[in-house]
């Protein structure tokens, strides 16, 4: 076994902390998943993505002939970094998702049409997948897509939708055979340009005041088939390429390794009372379990890593290292407002917040850690019967 | 990065396996535990003929010669099938000290003998006081020339009682310093004034306590330097520590493949119990126990066969194993309901020795502290 990076990676690693610091103001920080506050963070964020994509960094981990430099492990020292240091920019919904199940399922025209402007980050694309009688049993969706003439009609909703507010397309699953048994037999994958006439967006915040998600409302939207990728009613296969693409997770792990390290940095320090909260037991005991959370999730993130770079798909390895990772970036927000007491309920712009660590933040972005993409419950369900063989119920 | 085992570990694991499934199967586990050696020579002796004893001895000292990546497969099946057996005290405490900074003349009288399985060896560190620091070494070696003086007690040495030496760490001098003043001892365990003692316990792991009643060591059997022993025993136990942890992680292994295969077959209500999503997501929180466990492990023992820094990925693997290896037990006799709990069911073996383990090199809040500490707080 050999768990260290190579010296290219390592270069690499450091190459991307110097362009950080390069190019990101302190004191700008990203969310999970790159989430950002303000319009004007959010066009700093996309010059962001242009310079990732002018570097060849973007699109790292795609195959060559997509014009990608096959680098998976890159591309996650590179997510690991960013996240670490809140840099925004980085693409997941197109570069991560789309692209993928492009390659692998998109007619010729359709990857010439689509590729190029995601690999240049000029073409933002956004997720229409949950729906709000479709969460964890996402194959009982119920937007509709009727054929007509040289159309898909699509009338439905979706919720939950990332970046819509922002997004130029959208990739959409839809129902196009709702008797199909079972149901993930009759839907569909669409391309849906959000200029089209009949999309209604709603923006739907979060209780951190996140106002990345949204409700995206379809009213007689005519989609030309020209848009579907892969086979109608096959669009589970398109779907499953593209939730499979990255399946580390080392974004959230990095990010809530980043709260540790304050957390510890904090500890240190004597607080307004004059009190230095490492001299308590119970607080080195908590802060050191953190810690060591933390080096497992990253250990675990990187076989996952690993095994795609090998060309393997983990399964089961995939589910643990998210549940892993998500449980241990909510035990970080939890520990974290238990340390700084009524310190930690202060939001940022409070006179006496600490500035650095930012856990009333923290602590209410972490509530949807566990939910958002796949529960925790889900990821049990699939090491039990994936990982354990263990029979349905 | 390579995250796999070599096709030589894998073929090394697959015959330890099969070894050990043979010589030692549940039957003889509890025959070989209610005995007074408390470890079978017969087993001993075929472990050696596979090399198992001389396997991180050097090849001139009829050793195999091969690294702690290896030895961490032969502890995963180890603990994985449990044999109870002087060998982790002989090959990860006992012997490192004398490869790592013994003479010559004591490599040569000592470890042919150790690869041949004719000697047990065991390291006897913690006293009455209980702790794995060198504060808590307070046993103390008198200098009278040519040799020195043992008087004091060790507690907690792991078959003292079958060893045919003992590595004893000794005081030589206080005040200052307490990794200062450190001297290791290569003691044969038949001197006159020992008194060994072994003790029934949850482990049944021949625990002993061994009394120093006026003990003379001549200087010659001073390994390393005088003074100076605490690094060698820091280094040793980080070793150690691997090891248990591995034979951990194998013990877990262990109890997850009995469990989910109870789940299966075990029908109540009319289905398998593994079907009901309560059973399954216990049984996926053990399986990501396990798997949590053997990935700290691995990049621990890495770093430890490469000869990096590794005090606190040891210390982060085995405050890890500590809880994961109880939890999993804890689990495992829930999911096997009240069979679990009976004294002829095999999951007691298991529940037994993950208690055993915990505090054994340091128990999970020790291991925090030792975090704390390497990061500064």
């Amino acid at each position: 076994m050999d768990f260290s990076f190579s010296p290219d990676e390592e270069q690499f690693r450091q190459e991307v902390r110097d362009f950080i610091a390069r190019e990101v103001p302190p004191g700008l920080e990203t969310g999970v998943g790159g989430f950002v506050e303000s319009e004007d963070e959010w066009q700093f964020a996309r010059g962001m993505t242009k310079k990732l994509a002018a570097k060849g960094w973007l699109s790292m981990a795609w195959p060559k002939e997509y014009g990608g430099q096959d680098a998976h492990m890159k591309s996650v020292i590179l997510s690991e970094e960013m996240n670490y240091l809140g840099a925004p920019g980085l693409d997941f919904g197109g570069v991560g998702m789309l692209a993928p199940a492009l390659m692998a399922h998109g007619t010729e025209e359709q990857k010439k049409r689509f590729l190029p402007g995601i690999a240049s980050g000029d073409v933002l694309w956004c997720q229409g997948w949950s729906e709000p009688g479709a969460g964890s049993d996402l194959p009982s969706l119920t937007t509709r897509a009727v054929e007509d003439c040289d159309d898909f009609v699509i009338n439905g909703q979706k919720v939950w939708t990332s970046h819509a507010q922002h997004a130029n397309w959208c990739f959409l699953l839809v129902k196009t055979d709702p008797d199909a048994e079972p149901k993930h037999r009759g839907i569909s994958f669409l391309l849906v340009d959000f200029k089209t006439p009949g999309i209604t967006i709603s923006p739907l915040i979060t209780m951190a005041d996140e106002r990345a998600f949204s409700e995206v409302f379809y009213d007689n939207v005519r989609v030309p088939k020209e848009n579907l990728v892969g086979e109608k009613n096959r669009g589970w296969r398109v779907a499953m390429i593209a939730a499979g693409f990255e399946r580390s997770g080392i974004y959230r792990i990095a990010l809530a390794r980043r709260n540790v390290d304050r957390l510890i940095q904090y500890a240190k320090e004597p607080q307004p009372d004059g009190i230095v909260p490492a001299r308590d037991p119970l607080v080195r005991q908590n802060l050191a379990d953190l810690y060591i959370e933390g080096e497992i999730s990253r250990i675990l993130a990187y076989r996952v890593a690993w095994q795609q770079a090998q060309g393997l798909q983990p399964e089961w390895e995939a589910s643990m290292a998210r549940l892993f990772g998500c449980e241990f970036q909510q035990h970080v927000a939890h520990t974290g407002m238990e340390i700084m007491g009524l310190y930690g309920l202060l939001r940022e712009n409070s006179k006496w917040a600490n500035t650095e660590c930012k856990m009333a933040r923290q602590s209410l972005l972490a509530v949807g850690a566990t939910i958002a993409a796949g529960t925790s419950e889900v990821q049990r369900n699939a090491i039990a019967m994936r990982g354990l063989g263990l029979p349905r119920g | 990065m390579d995250l796999d085992f070599t096709e030589e570990q894998d073929m090394l694991r697959n015959s330890a396996r099969d070894f050990l499934s043979t010589e030692c199967d549940k039957a003889m586990v509890r025959q070989i535990e209610e005995s007074e050696e408390g470890y079978s020579p017969e087993i001993w002796r075929k472990m050696a003929e596979l090399g198992w004893q001389g396997l991180l001895i050097p090849e001139e000292y009829d050793g195999m010669g091969m690294g702690l990546m290896d030895l961490v497969v032969i502890f995963e099946e180890i603990g994985r099938n449990i044999l109870p057996s002087p060998f982790l005290v002989t090959v990860a405490l006992g012997t490192p000290p004398i490869v790592e900074a013994g003479s010559e003349e004591q490599k040569k009288e000592i470890l042919p003998r150790v690869s041949s399985g004719e000697a047990i060896l065991t390291l006897a560190l913690t006293e009455p006081s209980v702790g794995y620091t060198a504060d808590c070494v307070e046993l103390e070696a008198e200098d009278r020339g040519d040799s020195f003086v043992l008087n004091g007690t060790k507690l907690f040495v792991e078959f003292a009682s079958a060893s045919d030496y003992m590595v004893v760490v000794a005081r030589t001098k206080s005040g200052g310093d307490p990794e200062d003043g450190i001297t290791l001892l290569l003691v044969d365990s038949k001197s006159p004034g020992i008194k060994i003692e072994p003790f029934a316990t949850t482990g049944m792991d021949k625990q002993c306590e061994v009394v120093f009643d006026n003990v003379s060591v001549p200087k010659a059997n001073i390994i390393g330097e005088l003074d100076k022993g605490w690094p060698i025993v820091a280094k040793t136990l980080e070793k150690a520590t691997v090891a248990k942890c591995a034979e951990m992680v194998g013990g877990m292994q262990a109890v997850l493949d009995m469990s989910v295969a109870y789940a299966k077959e075990r029908v109540q209500y009319g289905r398998p119990i593994g079907s009901f999503q309560a059973i399954q997501h216990m049984l996926a929180d053990m399986y990501l126990r396990v798997e949590t466990s053997k990935n700290i492990l691995y990049q621990a023992a890495w770093m430890v066969s490469e000869g990096l820094p590794a005090a606190e990925k040891v210390a982060i693997a085995k405050g890890w194993c500590n809880e994961a290896y109880k939890k999993v037990t804890e689990d495992g006799v829930e999911v096997h309901g009240a069979i679990g709990t009976a004294r002829d069911h095999d999951m007691g073996l298991y529940y037994r020795r993950s208690k055993a383990a915990d505090p054994t090199f340091g128990d999970t809040e020790s291991q925090r502290e030792l975090v704390a500490q390497q990061l500064g707080l």
